[in-house]
């Protein structure tokens, strides 16, 4: 069995790592790029949202290489997110390729969490459910690793003082990631990788614009189609404070388990004020999310979202009020399939102007309030 | 004795504006240029004419660019500055309208809303996915009316009968707009109900959810419209105020951009006029390095390769490297 996965950002490595590691073959598709969405566009419905279109390009590209299973994750609940691994089956089928598809439901009870390893168990028959639940230990390990330095990087990029050095430094990260091979040398690699970036020399005393990115998950995560959006705040000069990452998704679905804890309740407590349930997608975070970047001093925040995404756009229609309210600059940014960058730069230097200002004005003493 | 002056450079999708203003920030030339695709060609074009006409009577002390193409020109020229348009837009008017507090600002392809409090930019818009509410749409709509661009604002002013055309997109205004020709409405109503339907659209999509308040400042290639400066005063009941240089006030912006910089930093990076006569070329490549195929450009001065941008990792701003053939 050869098996494929979509891409999500950096998601890909404790993935590979834990498939590695119970001997599964694994196909990695190359990175989103513009042929993913060329074939994603081409083979998907014209009014869904970007992610679906990437992830089935992805998985087309995954398949074309040789796989013979995809592997996806589904769910009912967050959004037309559930339905995506069905509706790709059919696409797939309907192209004339014989694939197999194990999907795991989301894992936010202890049944669905066993069907998971169930899953895992039958993809690596020779496996035995400690290994598995090791293995799955392991990933989330090694997940949280991954965003602790892609946080990094977040941190030190305005500071840098050689420009380019962390991304720079990210770009070798990866492709010695590609190359690696299970849980001890891929730790190990992303470990270094953490010393590096701590070591690349800063300019202390650089007082840094703090701007919050929310929105919906995938467009947070996946840069090829957010246009690295945090290297380019980054390079501008402003640190960049990911306001959810694949780790706290993870952990948000697997925190019934006693010794995992997630933000949620947090986020929610903080999200009340102005939506008080759930109501799909990362509407709910968004907004919570935003209300604790106040508290926390952020400067602002950037909203992105697919266009047509159901959940973000309610929350879209909350955060006029929360400008006004909180005092906040928001900006929203719509992505689909777009590739031309000027408009999107153009935006974002034009908000850090802003931001800029408005803590000029702050640090002057002035109490500055638009409304 | 020449006199000193500010180049500001806005490079747009349809137009490239420059002007000169002199230190009392007063405008001594402005161009309005189409850009047809070849920035870099109607710029030397552009520098040429200065040269022609004011090369002798002008001293060029700070140079500032702005518009999408703003760091093509900065390559070309040598700017003191370079600055987003929205910023540009934004300096421009709160000069010359100080306590101005909503920007709308309709351009060829894009339209923006800037709100200003306190001479400070608060909140902005740009358009998004659709162009149905800039003036392409309006372009496009008097050419199939056979009307010229330049007398659609006047022919909309005469309308006396309000009549009701679909904005929300440009291909249901079209249809609707027929429909209503059929129906045997006057073209002066119909023109104005264009302008409406058009000034709905920018409401209801650029300014949707902001806090516009007067005074209120019409710019960009489309304040020309009589018509739509009158739906627009329709629409938000307040005055609209068009500036007089309402189509070049991004290069306007850039100018005094560069007076401000050129404060700071006394001399300028400019290349002086005679750049006009540099031969660039510009070649392109997709890099085959990685997946990510970035569509890598080239820049080359007088044949030697000058800058290279549009790759995602950095690798081809060393310009040691030589680009593959093709």
């Amino acid at each position: 069995m050869k098996i494929t996965f979509p891409h999500m950002g950096t998601t890909y490595i404790p993935v590979k790592m834990m498939l590695d590691e119970l001997e599964v073959e694994v196909v990695l598709p190359p990175k989103s790029n513009k042929k993913t969405l060329e074939l994603g566009t081409k083979y998907s419905p014209e009014g869904i949202c970007v992610p679906f279109k990437i992830i089935t390009g992805n998985i087309i590209e995954g398949i074309e290489q040789g796989a013979d299973t995809v592997f996806m994750l589904t769910g009912c609940g967050p959004c037309r997110f559930g339905i995506f691994h069905a509706l790709q089956n059919e696409i797939i089928r309907d192209m004339g390729y014989e694939v197999e598809f194990i999907t795991a439901d989301r894992f936010s009870n202890y049944q669905g969490l066993k069907e998971f390893v169930d899953q895992l168990k039958e993809a690596s028959s020779s496996n035995h459910y400690i290994k598995i639940l090791k293995t799955i230990r392991k990933g989330l390990k090694l997940l949280n690793e991954v965003d602790v330095l892609h946080d990094l990087g977040n941190k030190i990029r305005p500071k840098e003082i050689n420009k380019g050095e962390v991304d720079y430094l990210f770009s070798h990260y990866e492709n010695e990631i590609r190359k690696s091979y299970g849980y001890i040398e891929m730790m190990e690699i992303t470990k270094s990788y953490q010393e590096k970036i701590k070591n690349v020399s800063i300019n202390k005393s650089r007082d840094c614009l703090k701007v919050g990115i929310v929105g919906e998950i995938y467009t947070i995560i996946e840069n090829y189609i957010n246009f690295n959006i945090e290297r380019k705040l980054g390079n501008m000069g402003v640190e960049v404070i990911r306001t959810t990452s694949a780790t706290e998704f993870v952990r948000e679905q697997l925190d019934f388990i006693p010794f995992i804890r997630s933000e949620k309740k947090k986020i929610y407590q903080a999200a009340s004020l102005y939506l008080d349930i759930p109501i799909g997608g990362h509407a709910i975070n968004t907004i919570g999310n935003i209300i604790r970047g106040v508290h926390n001093e952020y400067d602002g925040f950037v909203h992105l979202l697919p266009f047509t995404c159901m959940p973000e756009i309610v929350a879209l229609s909350i955060l006029p009020t929360i400008e006004k309210e909180q005092n906040v600059p928001i900006m929203s940014l719509v992505l689909d399939e777009m590739t031309g960058e000027a408009g999107y730069m153009t935006r974002l230097e034009a908000f850090v102007d802003l931001i800029q200002r408005r803590r000029e004005l702050k640090n002057e003493g002035k109490s500055f309030s638009w409304y | 004795m020449k006199e000193k002056v500010f180049l500001g450079i806005d490079v747009g999708s349809v137009s490239t504006n420059i002007v000169l203003m002199n230190e009392e920030q007063a405008l001594i030339e402005k161009m309005y240029l189409r850009t047809m695709g070849n920035p870099i060609k109607v710029l030397k074009d552009a520098l040429h004419t200065l040269r022609d006409y004011h090369g002798d009577e002008i001293e060029i002390i700070g140079v500032g660019t702005t518009g999408s193409g703003r760091d093509l020109a900065n390559f070309i020229v040598g700017a003191d500055i370079v600055k987003n348009e929205i910023t540009s837009h934004a300096i421009a008017s709160s000069t010359y309208v100080p306590d101005v507090k909503t920007i709308i600002e309709i351009g060829g392809q894009d339209s923006k809303i800037i709100l200003l409090r306190n001479q400070i930019v608060c909140d902005f818009a740009m358009n998004t996915v659709c162009a149905a509410g800039t003036g392409s749409f309006l372009d496009r709509q008097a050419a199939r009316l056979g009307v010229p661009i330049e007398s659609f604002g006047d022919i909309a002013l005469k309308s006396k009968t309000p009549v009701r055309i679909a904005g929300r997109c440009a291909v249901f205004a079209e249809s609707d707009m027929i429909h209503k020709q059929q129906l045997g409405y006057s073209q002066e109503d119909i023109i104005n109900g264009l302008c409406e339907a058009l000034v709905r659209n920018y409401l209801n999509n650029v300014g949707k959810g902001k806090d516009i308040q007067a005074p209120v400042v019409f710019q960009g290639g489309v304040a020309a419209n009589k018509g739509i400066k009158r739906a627009f005063e329709k629409a938000l009941k307040c005055e609209v105020y068009v500036p007089i240089h309402y189509n070049v006030m991004g290069a306007l912006g850039a100018a005094l951009l560069a007076q401000k910089e050129l404060k700071k930093t006394k001399k300028t990076k400019f290349y002086g006029l005679n750049t006009a006569d540099v031969d660039f070329q510009v070649k392109g490549f997709e890099c085959s390095h990685c997946p990510n195929a970035c569509e890598v450009v080239g820049i080359y001065k007088d044949g030697q390769l000058a800058a290279r941008w549009g790759d995602k990792c950095g690798r081809w701003s060393n310009i040691d490297l030589d680009s593959p053939v093709a």
